[in-house]
């Protein structure tokens, strides 16, 4: 069935042609991939990209003057040019690659935290977070005695900002999700970085669910950091995104040392490079960002807006009709409107545990994913210990969600519930 | 669906269903243990009374009551796990846990008279009945679902290793 929706005209068909692992089946049923908050699958053209890559370009970056290696270079560099367009970066140089989005959110963490964080300083978290969010802070707290202050989340699955001023009262960082992993909250942060720099705390936002689904432009954002990961958008794994605010990158110290990362080293001590290099020690994953930049070019040519609008019309479609037929025997978590939300949907189905619900739904072909989904302080205040998580990107269309609905029927049956 | 009938047997459903044992112990007398499966956040809390710690492995299970939440496969094994070592000492229940591990093709003895060419997930249980835990050998044909159902018997280890430690 095609989704319609204003201006929306994601021909699904078509884009399924390019996926290949979309073609085949899992338990010997067609594969019905509804994870990909966990990680996307990945088109053809980026596949290709990266093999062309190897198969004409290969060679170490940056420390050789023969052609070869100039080529590796300016794979790698188009491929840094590429994302900051599709970020709205002012620059390529504001762009550091990563290894995946974990990584970015440590650095900011580990490395700006640790020149600019001392003894009592506060830093401001939401409930939505994921732990890659939360745990860096954590170790911050232990090391440094920083404290941690908390954004609520509502019974309305958003963020309550009624207290937002207290929290923010001598906070040195606001570090916040764009979008849940879990309830697929869409929270406001070009408000709440607007409020956190009066207050006079820098802000740094995972965007690791929100760059792959919505038009993510940082200059709207007005944080400091952003943060996503290649392999949830298209991309390759193995390389990750962290962009920061030219002068806070260049104030950052840098993270890891080694060879790359450096203008000068002697016996007494060394001078790091400029950005974006100063946050790039070692070699980089060049095939992976020659990958990643495939996965925006195919982007780019669906356009963010198209896909956004087709999310949503998959969410109303999935609200609509899973609460049709299941009634109150399902739990929808988060926001309960399509366009407050992202392409993720965290549901529960009678007493069915989350994990006895994705092996049924395995038999049909249909992967899902159980368990905390790495938000476990969200999980308690949802008040359950995990949740059976549907998520949905480009290559999916309502068929897929019948096939969710039909399983879930399935599995109610079975357990005799 | 034969291969979901093979792993939700219907006496795992039952004691999913109506968990026996379900519950606390006062503390102390009895030690209370928690287990997580980091994977899936399940949470078992065991809670273990002995006759007399000071008996060592003579000591004899006089209550047992389990509490936290998780799937079918892991409340089930807690369910069945708490019924089998009621009243038995604690060395009969170590030998209890190590003939369910086995079944689970777990051996934790290591590589001491390692089989050859033979099938290693079929090793024998050892010589005890598990009875009702029989239920969860279907399990291992689900790997991923392994820690589902040796969450509780690792808990309850922890819990006769602290007790015993006082
Ligand atoms: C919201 C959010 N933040 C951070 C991460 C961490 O991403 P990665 O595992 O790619 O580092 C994820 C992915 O699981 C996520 O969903």
């Amino acid at each position: 069935m095609e989704v319609t929706g204003p201006g929306h005209d994601l021909d699904v068909q078509a884009i399924r042609k390019d996926f290949p692992i979309l073609a085949t089946q899992m338990n010997g049923k067609p594969l019905t991939y509804l994870d990909t908050a966990a990680t996307s699958q990945k088109p053809q053209s980026v596949l290709d990209a990266m093999d062309h890559y190897y198969e004409t370009s290969n060679a170490n970056v940056h420390r050789a003057a023969y052609s070869l290696a100039e080529a590796a270079t300016n794979a790698l560099e188009g491929a840094r040019a590429k994302v900051a367009r599709f970020i709205g970066a002012g620059s390529a140089n504001e762009v550091v690659f990563t290894k995946n989005a974990t990584e970015s959110l440590n650095l900011v963490a580990h490395a700006w935290g640790s020149k600019f964080l001392s003894q009592g300083d506060v830093v401001v978290l939401s409930q939505l977070e994921h732990h890659a969010n939360i745990v860096p802070w954590h170790q911050l707290a232990a090391s440094k005695g920083i404290e941690l202050r908390w954004i609520p989340v509502g019974d309305d699955g958003r963020l309550d900002l009624t207290d937002l001023d207290a929290l923010f009262d001598g906070a040195k960082m606001l570090a916040v999700t764009a979008m849940s992993n879990v309830t697929g909250t869409i929270t406001p942060v070009t408000e709440l970085a607007e409020r956190a720099h009066a207050a006079g705390a820098l802000v740094s936002v995972d965007a690791c669910q929100y760059a792959p689904h919505l038009s993510l432009d940082v200059q709207t954002f007005g944080a400091d950091f952003v943060s996503f990961s290649s392999h949830k958008m298209l991309g390759p794994t193995g390389i990750g995104v962290l962009w920061g605010r030219p002068e806070v990158l260049d104030a950052t110290p840098p993270f890891m040392g080694g060879g790359g990362m450096i203008l000068d080293v002697t016996m007494d001590g060394f001078t790091p490079a400029a950005v974006p290099q100063k946050f790039e020690a070692g070699t980089p994953a060049v095939a992976e960002a020659v990958g990643l930049g495939a996965a925006v070019d195919y982007l780019d040519a669906l356009g963010m807006d198209q896909v956004r609008a087709h999310e949503v019309a998959l969410n109303r479609y999935a609200i609509e009709m899973l609460t049709d037929r299941f009634g109150d025997s399902l739990t929808i978590h988060g926001p309960q409107e399509p366009e407050a939300r992202g392409g993720v949907l965290s549901f529960a189905l009678a007493d069915i545990h989350p994990h006895d619900m994705s092996q049924v739904l395995n038999e049909h072909g249909v992967g899902v994913r159980p368990g905390h989904h790495c938000a476990k302080p969200l999980m308690r205040v949802l008040g359950v210990g995990a949740t059976t998580r549907a998520s949905w990107y480009v290559y999916n269309d309502t068929d897929d969600i019948d096939v969710l609905g039909d399983a879930l029927a399935d599995a109610k049956d079975f357990f005799g519930l | 669906m034969s291969g979901l009938e093979d792993l939700y047997r219907e006496i795992i459903l039952d004691h999913y269903r109506s968990p026996r044992n379900r519950g606390e112990l006062a503390v102390p007398p009895a030690h209370r243990t928690d287990g997580f499966n980091p994977l899936c956040g399940d949470e078992i809390v065991v809670y273990l009374e002995l006759d007399d710690a000071s008996k060592g492995e003579g000591a004899t299970v006089t209550g047992i009551k389990i509490a936290g939440q998780g799937c079918s496969i892991s409340q089930s094994s807690a369910s069945m796990m708490s019924a089998a070592v009621s009243g038995k000492t604690v060395a009969e229940v170590r030998d209890l846990t190590k003939a369910f591990k086995a079944m689970m093709s777990i051996h934790e003895e290591g590589l001491e008279g390692e089989p050859s060419g033979e099938e290693p997930v079929e090793a024998p249980a050892g010589d005890l009945p598990l009875g009702d835990l029989e239920a969860l050998r279907g399990v291992v044909k689900f790997p991923v679902r392994i820690k589902c159902a040796t969450l509780s018997w690792n808990t309850l280890a922890q819990n006769l290793d602290e007790t015993l430690a006082g």
